[in-house]
């Protein structure tokens, strides 16, 4: 198992603008490391370049110990898995599998039973003898998952490899890659746009936007400190409500959208010195109000869409010049054009300097524990 | 240190990309070699000798300037064989792609046994100028040929069809639109059943009529099909020789004496290469123009699907 | 569709057909009749009788020329396919300086029509001493632009990502065009192979002038011999030959037509 490190790696096509810049990263033996960002982000470029598929134009790559940067694809230790599974259409199931190891001299009878044991590990056995076109999009998705770990090269690459199947199925494989990499301890870089894959996959993941770094981290340590607000608004579904507030240092409290205050208890009076903030808060941090809730910070607002899930329900309403969203556990009957009061506590909501973009304070009251088989909410 | 691994890294990445191109230059180069030996060089040589006074061996002998040209440009035989051409040209044209569009319009039926039909119009693709010329050559036969003896059992005059200067033409044109008909009908075709069927079926969902769908959806979307057939056929016409050799040999008085044809007689049966050269030149432009004309006014029809 | 206009199109289509194939369908009769059934203008031979077809053979070395036209169309096809899929390679998998200019090169050969180069070709093929032979009547048409398009606008239907897997599995360029590139293109292979074969097997004017002699001789050629020495007298046998000589173009067509319409117009249109 190797590690994968990248110093102040860039890319650019025409010498002048750079499409990825200053990456800097160890990816440790045996990890899970999910890069994810919007679509454009350089993402995919990146792994490429990791692949040895595009040219890597500053900074140095190293594989294990040694340098990559000008190392062939086939000499890179990795395999790879694509978005569209790249399966050769004249070839059988088995051969595509063992097509690898043809190249690589293995001999027959070792080639066969490596295939043999994939493909008994995912599910295959029966389909050996099919051309890739007589397989479901879930069959094929395997055996490019076959292809990549029966060469048992210590890196895995794999570039959006669920993305063209149905959601049942996506979630099934989720799982079923996480076993996978997890049996073998290979070091595994999963390229994704999807931020649910992210956090459920990632042992940690990088999240990449404009070609740029954004946070690198354990998925849930980015959940709750998002480091910027592009990060808070990217991870999490529905995504972390954002409006404009601006602080007030006489009174020691946030207006937010020109329409509800909260104040800012004496521990975090520094926080007053930022004047022009963005306030975030998660869906599920915005509770209802009850009688208790104190007047200030009740709010009541009026629901423009409502979608009652079952086990939840979603509602979204105005602040400011934002659609923000509110999801509460559990079945409501709410209609749209319902006034619903709401509360939203200081220790559940995110601030960001509005200049720098920083992360000024994160929310902290998130976490549940169970202490002594007990309960704590 | 630093300076020399990065001049080794830039020479490297020189080194890299020159190896791309000289990787596909070693798979261009069969064909290279081939186009400059077969088509290249030879239409510069062509060039060179319209030039020139040839000796038999088709070398240059005495440089005459555009003296060729104006001979020919003065010969009656040539601006016989030009207007020959261009006749030639608008009988075989239009009525072969309005043929051949008319055929693959109810041939893109969906109706029982369709496969046997489009098999048949499309048969003339596998004929040769020679095997399709010797089989009208008899059907244009005076006495026992098939022609003369319907316009007989009709009552009407018998007519010489490939002896008669002015039904000549006409008999070879005739012969060369049955020709090309399994051609275009097999492109046109293709064309036609690559229109989305929903556009017809939306077209049906407001109540269109087979005219009105064959005016405003299958014309339209057939265009560039279309444009390129015609196209197709131009060139096609332009470079007719095997008919001519067979059915008139460019006779009578010199009525079917279409260019390839008489490029043909000035070169390899009078030894005038320099003229034939020059007349050559003159195909090479008219094929041009047909060409310039199709990348202009084709590419902007095409409707990627 | 309505039954009047199931009635109307069958009737279109009947009549089209007829009028279509109706030379074939003569030249097919009359190569079984005798002199004086065709002097009398009929269209049913009394009886189908091969006389004709022999006496074909004896007249002309036809056997000799089916053969020379056999090997000639089929070295015309196999060069064409490996001249014209390597090229088409080169433009779609590999990227370099100057490809646009290559591909322009190309694709202006198309408007070079093959009449007006023929005078250099012809004193080119004497100089190699390459009249009267196998080479001089296949290898001028190797390299063909349209071949070209052709299976280039294939290989650009196969993802990219196909390539990388194989770099990344350590396969060579080569091995890559072999193994992956050329068995997953079989159909437009099968297209452009047809295509060759059926243009030179028809092909009339390059081997009028560089055969002088029986010994390459392809059967269009033995057409017109056979045409001019039988004036109007024995038309059977002429007809005969017409038959010996379309058969095979017809069943190659027979059999691809559908392969090779869809073949061509993606070739030509896309």
């Amino acid at each position: 198992m190797k590690k994968v490190e990248l110093l102040n790696v860039s890319k650019t096509y025409d010498k002048k603008t750079e499409v990825i810049s200053n990456i800097n990263v160890t990816i440790e033996p045996g990890e899970f490391f999910v890069l994810v960002g919007p679509s454009g982000c350089g993402k995919s470029t990146m792994l490429r370049m990791i692949a040895g598929l595009e040219d890597i134009t500053g900074g140095i790559l190293r594989i294990g110990e040694k340098e990559a940067n000008h190392l062939p694809p086939s000499k890179r230790d990795i395999s790879m898995v694509f978005q569209n599974y790249a399966l050769y259409p004249h070839l059988t199931v088995m051969e595509n599998i063992v097509f690898g190891l043809h190249v690589k001299k293995i001999p027959k009878l070792e080639r066969k039973t490596r295939c043999n044991d994939v493909a008994a590990m995912l599910g295959l056995s029966e389909y050996l003898n099919r051309k890739p076109r007589e397989l479901s999009g879930g069959q094929r998705q395997r055996v490019a998952l076959a292809r990549a770990i029966v060469n048992e090269a210590p890196i895995c690459l794999m570039d959006e490899p669920l993305s063209n199947l149905d959601a049942k199925l996506r979630a099934h494989m989720r799982s079923e890659i996480r076993q996978i990499q997890r049996r073998l301890g290979i070091t595994m870089i999963y390229v994704t746009h999807d931020q649910v894959e992210a956090m459920t996959m990632g042992d940690r993941i990088m999240i990449l936007h404009d070609g740029k770094i954004q946070q690198i981290g354990k998925p849930i340590d980015i959940y709750n400190h998002p480091a910027n607000p592009f990060v808070a608004t990217f991870i999490g579904s529905p995504p972390m409500n954002i409006a404009e507030g601006v602080m007030n240092e006489m009174q020691s409290e946030i207006l937010i959208a020109d329409i509800c205050k909260i104040k800012i208890p004496d521990e975090d009076s520094r926080l007053l010195q930022t004047k022009q903030v963005l306030v975030g808060i998660r869906p599920e941090h915005i509770k209802a109000a009850s009688k208790e809730t104190s007047h200030e910070s009740r709010m009541v607002v009026e629901a423009i869409n409502v979608e009652i899930l079952g086990n939840e329900t979603i509602f979204s309403f105005k602040v400011g010049g934002h659609e923000w969203m509110a999801k509460w556990n559990g079945q409501w009957r709410l209609q749209v054009g319902d006034r619903i009061p709401i509360q939203m506590k200081y220790e559940s909501i995110c601030l960001f300097d509005r200049k720098t973009n920083e992360r000024i304070k994160a929310p902290t009251d998130i976490e549940n524990f169970i202490l002594d088989k007990e309960v704590f909410l | 240190m630093k300076e020399s691994s990065v001049s080794l890294l830039a020479k490297s990445s020189i080194w890299k990309k020159s190896l791309n191109a000289r990787t596909a230059l070693l798979y261009l180069f069969p064909s290279i070699l081939l186009f400059s030996v077969f088509v290249f060089y030879p239409m510069f040589r062509t060039i060179y000798l319209s030039f020139f006074l040839t000796d038999q061996h088709g070398s240059a002998a005495l440089f005459v300037g555009l003296e060729n040209y104006t001979y020919l440009l003065e010969s009656q035989a040539f601006r016989n064989s030009i207007k020959a051409t261009i006749l030639f040209v608008l009988y075989t044209v239009p009525a072969g792609v309005i043929l051949a569009l008319f055929l693959a319009l109810i041939a893109n039926e969906k109706l029982r046994g369709i496969g046997f039909f489009r098999t048949i119009y499309s048969s003339t693709m596998g004929i040769s100028v020679a095997a399709s010329s010797v089989v009208w050559l008899f059907l244009f036969h005076p006495s026992v040929g098939m022609f003369n003896r319907f316009l007989s059992l009709m009552n009407l005059p018998e007519v010489q069809w490939l002896l008669d200067p002015d039904w000549a033409l006409l008999s070879v044109s005739i012969s060369t639109i049955w020709l090309n008909t399994g051609f275009s009908f097999l492109i046109l075709l293709g064309g036609l059943q690559n229109i989305d069927g929903y556009l017809y079926e939306s077209a049906k969902i407001d109540g269109a009529g087979y005219w009105y769908q064959l005016r405003r959806i299958t014309i339209p979307m057939l265009s560039p099909t279309l444009f390129f057939i015609i196209t197709i056929s131009l060139i096609n016409a332009f470079q007719s020789f095997g008919q001519i050799d067979i059915l008139t040999k460019g006779g009578p008085s010199q009525a079917t004496n279409l260019i390839v044809y008489s490029i043909y007689r000035e070169a390899f049966v009078n030894y005038q290469f320099g003229t034939a050269s020059a007349q050559a030149v003159f195909l090479f432009l008219c094929i041009l123009i047909v060409t310039i004309l199709q990348f202009k006014f084709g590419e902007r029809k095409v409707h990627y699907q | 569709m309505s039954f009047p206009k199931k009635i109307v199109f069958y009737f279109l289509l009947l009549f089209s057909a007829f009028l279509l194939f109706f030379p074939v369908m003569y030249a097919f009769m009359i190569s079984f009749m005798t002199g004086g059934e065709i002097m009398q203008g009929k269209f049913f031979p009394q009886t189908f009788t091969f006389d004709n077809y022999f006496r074909v053979f004896e007249r002309l070395p036809l056997m000799k020329y089916l053969i020379n036209s056999f090997v000639v169309s089929a070295g015309v096809m196999i060069g064409q396919l490996i001249v014209c899929s390597m090229a088409a390679y080169a433009f779609v998998f590999i990227s370099f300086k100057g490809r646009d200019f290559i591909f322009f090169l190309f694709i202006s050969t198309m408007m070079i029509p093959w009449e007006a180069t023929m005078i250099p070709n012809f004193f080119t093929i004497q100089k190699l001493d390459w009249t009267n032979t196998y080479q001089g009547l296949t290898v001028p048409f190797f390299a063909l632009a349209f071949g070209t398009f052709l299976l280039r606008q294939h290989f650009k239907t196969i993802p990219k990502e196909l390539f990388e897997a194989s770099q990344i599995a350590g396969l060579s360029r080569f091995a890559f065009f072999w193994r992956v590139i050329l068995p997953v293109s079989k159909t437009s292979l099968v297209t452009l192979g047809a295509y060759g074969f059926l243009t030179t097997w028809n092909m009339y004017l390059w081997p009028l002038l560089v055969t002088n002699n029986d010994q390459v001789r392809t059967v269009q050629i033995g057409l017109k011999q056979l045409q001019s020495q039988e004036v109007a007298t024995e038309w059977g046998v002429v007809m005969a030959g017409v038959i010996v000589v379309i058969i095979p173009t017809l069943l190659l067509l027979f059999i691809g037509q559908k392969q090779l319409q869809k073949g061509l117009t993606q070739g030509a249109l896309k």
